[in-house]
């Protein structure tokens, strides 16, 4: 199987880093050209060619691109206007913008100017996760070459000025939500703010301001290059586009690849991560987008699409597209308790539902791992779990909510042989003879 | 939620060497005037190059540096994990990632492995050289497992690497970072089957574009 997408067609074409990230080698693998060219177009166009390419959000959310560019104000006023860039990448199983901004800083840098031109900004935030300290000063570097250039900065070749900067945050997984990073920016915990007001009427410093992922503005200057209906051309309708995938686990091969949307989920395991470990055959399980998803059986992984419509289709969710992949050696009970310490260890502690209900789910997936578990606790697990799905102020007590669910709707099974398992092994259990007995 | 709080024994004071003052200045000029607050995270940051860890007298200098309460500082601090509240390892401090991605390549090991050679997690060693703590994921899951140590991450490890890798911090050394089985980044193991095609690089696409997609007259002359 050759995969879906040809090299020419490849955006990040410095994705391992085999060739110079400074500006002169990007500037030979295309990035900066042409883009006095997109600067003396309208905002509208651009925002125009960016939604008819169909580019999605690349942060988890998939929300249209050149959609919420137009939330911004039209006119600029007093309240300067902020584009901020969440380079927080915390979320289990991605890898993929340390990638770009180690290895291409100068297309990210590209698609600032462009997006804060979009937009009507001239200043631009990009909130690095404290941990990549290495390629935050990548980031710095390219952007002391682009100003020393004059790209980037006031009175630059390209007419708009723009101030780009980089700040960081110190390990805490919440502040990749966008309503917690602007909170964190201003110099506070990341505690998510509640919604309404909307950052595009009010963020950071109560500026208008819009908060995209560092894939999403990436790949935006590419879009422009090559055409919308390039873009457009991968991948199915409402899910078109090349992106940057992933896969950590039990793969022969892991890496982080550039492919079309929509490819098989087996063709994109087979072709660039050197199947599964042990073969198609010994796959359990796999998580398709970062941790934060509900996860996929083997057999419905045969017939999955990398996309976001058809893995909501099955209850799932591209999310990132950083896989995490089981094969059958794994306890998969285990390894969705782990995600339930982190969910726990990483709340903010704002709303109750998910400050406690996430250190709860922990307690109890650790008994069901070891099959201490009462069978009954199974549905009040999955009750809580409900519960602080859909009623936190952020994402996070769904996120924590889903993999639990995802358990349980795949592998119920496993788990209450596994609680049957324990009590016949043990005769002091309180029902342990009446549930061997069965 | 993780409880966390300041050291017992802390040192008199605190102050910026020249180096950090400089820098701190930086940051604070990074952002609109009146939004110093905006650089508490990297101020806290130096502060830990500087001393290895944040004190409680830093709190203070930081807090009227950005014209802060010192209350809304030590939040800070004690929010962000990454802040050590108390002395690490005087020569490696090695945060190991635990979660999922890199629990499924042996992270569980790995973990056994420090705690036998260094002792139970978040304590120093007995010659308070190394230390070590579990974190959460670091965000480098396609090399997984893998540790940061300082400020750089070494991945793909297994336990034989990573007791190499302190053997050499021990031995004074400060190891290449990046892959311990040779991979070039985040490419597959063997090499990269993409990004092949040589005129992505010779330079054709730096050539001028003549007229770009879709515009919507004309350009004018
Ligand atoms: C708990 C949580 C963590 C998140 N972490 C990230 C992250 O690390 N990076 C990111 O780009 N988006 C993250 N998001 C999504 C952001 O809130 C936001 O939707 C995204 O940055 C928007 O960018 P996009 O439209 O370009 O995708 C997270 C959301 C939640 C609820
Ligand atoms: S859902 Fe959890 S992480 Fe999000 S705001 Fe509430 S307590 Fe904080
Ligand atoms: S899980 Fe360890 S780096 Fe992501």
């Amino acid at each position: 199987m050759p995969g879906l997408l040809e090299d020419k067609d490849r955006i990040f074409t410095n994705l391992y880093g085999f060739h110079d990230w400074k500006l002169e080698g990007a500037k030979q693998r295309g990035v900066w050209n042409a883009t006095t060219e997109m600067l003396r177009q309208t905002p509208e166009w651009i925002c125009d060619q960016i939604k008819a390419s169909g580019l999605r959000g690349r942060g988890g959310a998939g929300f249209a691109t050149g959609v919420k560019w137009t939330f911004m104000p039209k006119q600029e006023s007093e309240r300067p206007h902020y584009l901020v860039v969440n380079a927080d990448e915390s979320e289990p199983g991605t890898c993929k913008d340390r990638e770009i901004m180690r290895n291409d800083p100068h297309r990210l840098i590209e698609g600032c100017l462009l997006a804060c031109y979009a937009m009507r900004a001239h200043d631009c935030i990009i909130y690095i996760r404290g941990e990549y300290v290495l390629e935050r000063e990548r980031l710095e570097a390219a952007l002391v070459e682009a100003t020393q250039a004059k790209l980037i900065g006031k009175g630059n070749v390209h007419g708009w000025d723009c101030y780009i900067r980089v700040t960081h945050g110190a390990g805490a997984y919440i502040c990749g939500d966008e309503m917690a990073l602007l909170e964190s920016l201003e110099g506070k915990k990341g505690q998510p703010r509640l919604k309404p007001p909307f950052p595009a009427g009010s963020g950071v410093y109560g500026c208008p301001t819009t908060v995209n992922n560092v894939e999403s503005i990436a790949v935006t200057p590419e879009i422009l290059r090559r055409g919308a209906d390039w873009f457009a051309s991968f991948g199915r309708p409402k899910n078109s586009g090349v992106k940057l995938m992933s896969a950590a686990g039990h793969v022969n091969k892991p890496c982080v690849v550039e492919e079309a949307m929509s490819i098989p989920m087996r063709e994109l395991i087979e072709t660039h991560f050197g199947g599964i470990r042990g073969g198609w055959g010994n796959l359990k399980a796999i998580i398709p987008g970062g941790s934060s998803v509900r996860l996929l059986p083997a057999d419905q992984c045969e017939e999955a699409l990398m996309d976001f419509d058809d893995l909501v289709g099955r209850k799932s969710g591209l999310g990132t597209a950083g896989m995490i992949v089981m094969d059958k050696s794994t306890d998969v009970v285990a390894a969705i308790t782990r995600l339930s310490y982190f969910y726990k260890h990483e709340s903010c502690g704002q709303c109750t539902p998910c400050r406690e209900g996430t250190g709860w789910m922990w307690r109890i997936m650790q008994r069901m791992t070891t099959g201490e578990a009462d069978p009954k606790e199974i549905d009040m697990l999955l009750d809580v779990a409900s519960q602080v799905e859909g009623h936190t102020i952020c994402g996070l007590g769904d996120a924590a909510a889903w993999p639990i669910q995802g358990l349980f709707l795949h592998f119920r099974g496993e788990i209450e042989e596994r609680i049957n398992n324990y009590r016949s092994h043990r005769s002091n259990v309180p029902g342990a003879t009446l549930l061997a007995a069965e | 939620m993780s409880v966390r709080r300041l050291a017992k024994e802390q040192p008199a004071s605190f102050a910026f060497n020249e180096q950090y003052a400089e820098e701190a200045k930086g940051w604070m000029a990074k952002f609109p005037p009146g939004r110093q607050r905006s650089a508490v995270i990297p101020l806290l940051w130096l502060v830990q190059k500087q001393e290895g860890w944040v004190t409680e007298p830093s709190l203070r200098v930081v807090g009227e540096m950005l014209d802060m309460p010192v209350i809304r500082v030590l939040e800070i601090a004690t929010f962000y994990t990454m802040f050590q509240l108390a002395p690490v390892g005087t020569i490696a401090h090695v945060q190991v990632c635990g979660t999922t991605p890199c629990m499924l390549r042996g992270a569980n090991e790995l973990k056994a492995c420090l705690e036998k050679r260094i002792g139970p997690k978040d304590h120093r060693s007995a010659d308070g050289r190394l230390s070590w703590e579990e974190v959460e994921c670091m965000g480098a899951c396609a090399n997984a497992p893998m540790v940061a140590i300082d400020d750089a991450y070494y991945e793909d490890l297994t336990v034989e690497t990573l007791g190499q890798l302190l053997d050499r911090f021990e031995a004074g050394e400060h190891p290449e970072p990046g892959s311990m089985i040779g991979r070039h980044g985040s490419a597959p193991e063997g090499g990269a089957a993409t990004l092949t095609d040589p005129t992505l690089f010779d330079g054709s696409r730096a050539k001028p574009i003549e007229r770009l997609p879709n515009l919507p007259a004309p350009a004018s002359a």
